[in-house]
């Protein structure tokens, strides 16, 4: 257990876990972008705006995830698109995640009773009032459990990147090994850096949870 | 329009469509379809443009020998598929049942196993085992590794199935004299089995989609095989890398979509079943 405070191992593990963080954040960030624009498209009122969310979901949640780091990493270089390793990453997990979060989101908006909506409109709202004021509020409520499990996810999906050249948490248990430490040792370090990452979602999506509940 | 028949178009977003709004819509409907026409276009043309589509780079395709491994990769997904997901119904209902246990301990353990390997990343422990234990042979390592993190989240589908069945049920069979075996294997999991199924099917698709974590140890599955088609230099086009992830990834979403089919189709069985028993009893 001891190896990791010996030469400049340290500094390589907070270097990874620095990245694992940063690629996780990146990622969540495009992943809600794009899939609360996705799931705008699933419940539009537009034909052609939901086919295009639907395929995009049905062809990003049945890719295997290191497929499509395959397919970016491998890819775009050969159709002149050239980025840094880490914004490849960002782009793969990002892209596979939010088809997951528009899920997530849909399937919250469609839980809300219908009464609602016509009932803020019998009032007079407009749409946006009906929107902002009863609908999202209460979809807000049943989305953020599902929600919570999709970005407990993420950061164990981001491990994969480590097989495609980013430099985050897998890579350094790589370098370990390589380094010739017990295999156990490295595994418990590398563990315990990733449970304390989901134990940390977890606990602020349990405090919005309680912050957010209502009386019902 | 009274409140009860609705059209099937109502949504809690919007009202249904007056002669303007349908305008509107169409208006809105034809230019995102230019745009998304727009894109493809966008997105094929720069495939083109670089050559991808030319007949050199699809060759590879031609040989029987790059058939072969790709029908080699196939059945090497689908055995891992297959091991991994026998095994991690297997530890799912295993663990399911210790966390359902009446016992302190036996019930601490299994939950503090599966909260565990549910938290860990799959690829860590895939990697760990392949080191520790599987050098020689990344198969086990694999399935294993799929089968302690898809049992753990098998045996929380179960868990929680079985919570879910109302409780008066296994109170009724406790007043009727079962004993806990008994509540469990006539009444509860019975029950449970219609709810868990579909669930479960999902976690199979997962199980399903990380054997391609096997590329990452050498295992010689299907994507593994694709990068060996890929890297071979067989003639002087290139590298038919985005060929075969156009070839590899359709057969990885017509597998994903098979399951899902399944569960659907299972899911409406079970719909169909309960509504019988209801009727009936009505």
């Amino acid at each position: 257990m001891g190896f990791l405070f010996e030469q400049d191992n340290f500094a390589l593990f907070r270097d990874g876990f620095l990245q694992t963080i940063e690629l996780s954040a990146l990622s969540a960030l495009l992943a809600l972008l794009l899939g609360t624009l996705l799931a705008a498209f699933r419940v539009s009122p537009v034909p052609i705006l939901r086919a295009f969310g639907t395929t995009w979901v049905t062809l990003f949640r049945n890719t295997p995830l290191t497929l499509l780091f395959f397919a970016v990493t491998f890819g775009l270089p050969p159709l002149g698109v050239h980025f840094s390793h880490l914004v490849f990453a960002v782009l793969a997990l990002g892209g596979y995640t939010a088809s997951f979060v528009c899920e997530v989101i849909r399937s919250g908006i469609n839980t809300v009773p219908l009464g609602q909506a016509e009932a803020a409109r019998s009032l007079g709202m407009s749409f946006g009032q009906t929107l902002t004021l009863v609908v999202l509020p209460q979809a807000t409520r049943t989305v953020l459990a599902p929600m919570s499990s999709v970005f407990i996810a993420l950061p164990r999906n981001s491990a994969i990147a480590g097989a495609f050249s980013v430099p985050e948490l897998y890579s350094a248990q790589q370098t370990f090994s390589e380094r010739g430490y017990s295999i156990f040792a490295i595994f418990f370090w590398v563990a315990c850096a990733y449970l304390l990452i989901s134990a940390t979602i977890a606990t602020l999506f349990r405090f919005l949870e309680t912050r957010l509940a209502v009386a019902r | 329009m009274s409140l009860f028949d609705r059209p099937a178009t109502a949504s809690v977003l919007y009202d249904v469509p007056g002669p303007k709004a349908r305008a509107r819509y169409r208006l809105f409907g034809i230019l995102s379809l230019l745009g998304v026409a727009g894109l493809l276009w966008y997105v094929i043309a720069t495939l083109a443009d670089n050559g991808q589509f030319d007949a050199d780079l699809w060759d590879p395709f031609q040989y029987n020998a790059v058939q072969q491994m790709i029908v080699d990769g196939l059945l090497s997904t689908l055995k891992a598929f297959g091991l991994a997901a026998a095994l991690s119904l297997t530890l799912g209902a295993l663990l399911a049942t210790g966390q359902l246990s009446d016992h302190r301990p036996v019930r601490w353990t299994c939950t503090a196993v599966v909260q565990f390997f549910r938290a860990m990343p799959l690829l860590i422990l895939i990697v760990a085992l392949y080191y520790a234990f599987f050098a020689k042979d990344p198969m086990w390592a694999l399935v294993l590794g799929l089968t302690l993190y898809n049992g753990s989240v098998q045996a929380e589908i179960i868990r929680s199935g079985v919570n879910a069945v109302a409780r008066g049920q296994g109170e009724a069979a406790y007043a009727l004299g079962m004993r806990k075996s008994q509540v469990m294997s006539s009444i509860l999991v019975p029950q449970a089995v219609r709810s868990m199924l579909p669930s479960m099917i999902g976690q199979l698709v997962v199980t399903l989609k990380d054997t391609s974590l096997g590329y990452i140890i050498t295992y010689n599955e299907l994507l593994f095989m694709g990068k060996k088609i890929a890297s071979q230099p067989l003639n002087a086009a290139g590298f038919p890398y985005i060929p075969v992830v156009l070839v590899i990834g359709p057969i990885y979403i017509a597998l994903c979509l098979l399951l899902t089919a399944l569960a659907r189709w299972i899911e409406a069985r079970g719909r169909r079943g309960a509504n019988r028993r209801t009727s009936a009893a009505a």
